[in-house]
């Protein structure tokens, strides 16, 4: 086909896409007018009309018409480190610096390895914590009340994953177990936990666990919430381990019997690479869930990001400024949520063509 | 011989290892048990579920039928439930509206309409949904003050709610209705998906159920006639009285920002569902259907879509249940969910262990119900030796 015509055959299906009916036109006026009103509406709201610096006030932020970013210029420090003290905030950054290594060095194909993902993720929770907590190297203690801001949510998503990957691990094999007293309670413990909501365990472990901990075990109440966001991710990681188990061919496991390997070998080293590989989508996505889940703990009473959030409008003169300090704050989560899920996409996509080659 | 002995050994093991199992859980339990009964003494608090009896002495923010601070601790929990459920039944309802609206758009031929789709998935879908909840929350709250108040139609809108024209009945007569519309409801829809009627001609079987609603209506429409109060107004419309609205049916912030969060969190993702669902869809029967000259419409109402809906149907099963468990936000913003209704209870009474025990239950038969139902009704529809693609 020569170049006029394609192009010709392009614009008539062009039209038909757009035009091809009444049902259709109608559709298109309406997404493009949406679309522009949206398009314009942030444009204007955002930048045109908006008071950026911090020396706006509701007086002039209102008479100009659009946003007043001065709150975030005002507050950013509350907003991401929460009462962390002020002198010590450059330790919080750092901190953040050190998660977002570790879950970008998670991404590399290359360090996919059991002992290297552990070395990774717990040398990372070693070091937010070093800084965070202080007391060595001649870092200022900062007790876990203090924390708050971007810090606490990234370290209740670290230390969730950290404890609730062998966690699940765990469940999915004794709910595979060949014993069948074992894989059945552990079945009711797995479903159990899936069918409660997430902000019910964790108030559980907040307020009602003291109660039933003997008295040295009852710790900061930062580590027992974190358990239980632990604990909820590992059910619902350990059912998706368990899809993974079951699109392995039974043979493999036979053929790692009969060549003699035993219970721990054929699990680490046939049965749970092989789930882990067809589990990665739905594994990436659980974490996404995970990451989005750590805002929950502002019920039970943390200043994390969004609590941060909320106080920095909630005080001060900055009450008509909800809007701005919420677009700020969901730019952080989306930024984090959307690359991950755009990866755990671009995953797929890879293991897809793979198999299509095969 | 060798077999046997190597048998009986695994046999042992096997013991062992499921006893040495159930002895750790069990010792785990009990020890959490004797402790708490321990700290509980300490503290001279008494268990057991007597204390349901007892009046709270709290208010409630919310509920369908009337509660006072007399009321015992049952009452609350059973209204709380109550709030739970009607909140899961608009939030389910709207997201599954509006997700359908976007999955549509989302996988027709219209570019534009594609992009919208898109956008508003990865927007809603991508962010907590207790951000999205705080956010329409402090919006409901900058609304301008009763004296300003805005006003929509005969409807007034301030930051102390949504203020429509109602009815001039009470709410228990309401709750009457809608109990009655919604028994006839599902009477309605048994006849029309239950086995037991299969073998009655579709004529006959499409009567009762319009007659089965019917009569859920009529009985709705009863209870309404008994309900009103002889020599009042039918209607009552909301009006400025000094600093506040008078009159109306309010529809307080707590409640609507919680809907409009569950319901446009809940369409991303059904959108998403609804999508795949379409794509499942074997290209083939489509083409079949148009080879027999259905029209456009028909293909769409009597071969994509139920085809679509038998595929989508397992997946939207965990997402509605997702959805119920999400209406546990209200504590966020101050709606009196049945959670919440539990977590006020424990601060006010310190009857901790038997408040989660009775959390745990709502959950478990809340989940449990619904994922019953909804199964059932995907056995039902199910096309018997099929998939959705129609491949065998």
């Amino acid at each position: 086909m020569t170049g006029p015509a394609r192009s010709r055959t392009r614009l008539k299906r062009w039209r038909k896409d757009y035009f091809g009916s009444p049902g259709a036109a109608l559709m298109t006026l309406f997404s493009v007018a949406a679309l522009g009103a949206i398009l314009w509406f942030l444009i204007d709201w955002g930048l045109i009309r908006a008071t950026f610096g911090t020396d706006g006030t509701q007086k002039t932020c209102a008479a100009a018409g659009g946003a007043c970013w001065s709150v975030i210029a005002v507050r950013w420090r509350v907003i991401l480190f929460g009462i962390y003290p002020f002198d010590e905030q450059w330790r919080a950054a750092l901190a953040c610096g050190v998660v977002a290594l570790v879950i970008l060095l998670s991404c590399i194909p290359r360090l996919w390895s059991f002992r290297r993902l552990a070395l990774i993720w717990t040398l990372g929770t070693a070091v937010f914590y070093a800084l965070m907590r202080g007391g060595v190297l001649g870092l200022v203690p900062v007790n876990e009340q203090q924390w708050g801001g971007l810090p606490l949510t990234l370290f209740v998503f670290v230390a969730t994953g950290v404890i609730g990957m062998p966690l699940a691990i765990g469940l999915a094999l004794l709910r595979r177990s060949d014993y069948p007293l074992i894989a059945r309670v552990s079945g009711w413990i797995i479903d159990t936990i899936r069918s409660l909501p997430l902000l019910s365990i964790l108030f559980t472990c907040a307020i009602v666990l003291p109660f039933m901990l003997p008295g040295f075990l009852i710790g900061e109440k930062l580590y027992r919430v974190v358990f239980g966001a632990a604990l909820f991710f590992a059910a619902y990681q350990a059912e998706i381990i368990r899809g993974g188990f079951q699109g392995i061919p039974l043979g493999q496991e036979e053929a790692a019997k009969a060549l003699g390997l035993s219970y721990w070998q054929r699990m680490g080293r046939i049965v749970l690479p092989q789930a882990f590989r067809l589990a990665l989508p739905a594994t990436i996505n659980q974490f996404v869930i995970a990451f989005m889940e750590t805002s929950l703990i502002v019920v039970v009473g943390f200043m994390e990001l969004l609590a941060a959030g909320n106080t920095a409008f909630k005080t001060g003169d900055w009450k008509f400024a909800y809007a701005e300090v919420y677009v700020f704050i969901a730019l952080i989560y989306f930024t984090f949520v959307f690359g991950l899920s755009r990866y755990g996409a671009y995953l797929e996509a890879r293991m897809n063509a793979g198999h299509a080659r095969d | 011989m060798a077999g046997s002995s190597f048998r009986r050994r695994k046999s042992v093991r096997g013991i062992v290892l499921q006893g040495g199992f159930l002895a750790l859980i069990a010792a785990v339990v009990i020890g959490a048990t004797l402790t708490a009964r321990d700290t509980l003494a300490k503290q001279g608090l008494t268990s057991g579920f007597g204390f349901l009896r007892k009046a709270t002495g709290w208010e409630m923010n919310f509920s369908l039928l009337p509660t006072t601070t007399s009321d015992p601790y049952w009452w609350y929990l059973l209204m709380g439930l109550l709030n739970t459920l009607f909140m899961g039944v608009i939030g389910l309802t709207g997201a599954s509206v509006l997700g359908l609206v976007v999955g549509l758009m989302r996988s027709g031929r219209n570019p534009a309409a594609r992009l919208l789709a898109t956008l508003y998935i990865e927007l809603f879908r991508n962010l907590p949904l207790i951000l999205q909840l705080f956010f329409w929350y402090a919006m409901a709250n900058a609304l301008p003050a009763p004296r300003q108040s805005l006003e929509i139609g005969r409807a007034l809108v301030n930051a102390r709610g949504i203020y429509l024209p109602g009815l001039a009945i009470g709410p228990g007569t309401v709750a009457l209705a809608i109990l009655a519309v919604a028994v006839g409801a599902c009477v309605a829809i048994w006849v029309l998906a239950a086995r037991r009627f299969r073998r009655m001609e579709p004529q006959r079987q499409r009567r009762l159920s319009l007659a089965a609603l019917g009569a859920g209506l009529a009985l709705a429409a009863v209870a309404v006639l008994a309900g009103h109060e002889p020599g009042t107004a039918w209607t009552s419309w909301p009006a400025l009285a000094g600093l506040k609205v008078d009159g109306g049916f309010r529809v307080q912030p707590e409640v609507y920002a919680l809907a409009i969060a569950i319901m446009t969190y809940g369409a991303a993702y059904v959108g998403e569902i609804v999508r795949g669902g379409f794509k499942a869809v074997g290209r083939g029967q489509m083409e079949a259907a148009a080879a027999l000259g259905l029209s456009p419409w028909q293909i769409f109402s009597r071969v994509r879509m139920p085809l679509a809906f038998r595929a989508m149907l397992p997946i939207l099963i965990n997402q509605y249940v997702w959805l119920i468990k999400a209406t546990t936000l209200g504590i966020a913003v101050g709606f009196s969910d049945f959670f919440m209704v539990i977590a006020s209870s424990i601060n006010h009474s310190g009857q901790t262990f038997e408040f989660i025990a009775i959390l745990m239950g709502g959950f478990l038969l809340i989940n449990f119900t619904l994922a019953a139902v909804l199964n059932r009704l995907n056995r039902a529809i199910a096309l018997k030796g099929h998939q959705t693609t129609g491949v065998q």
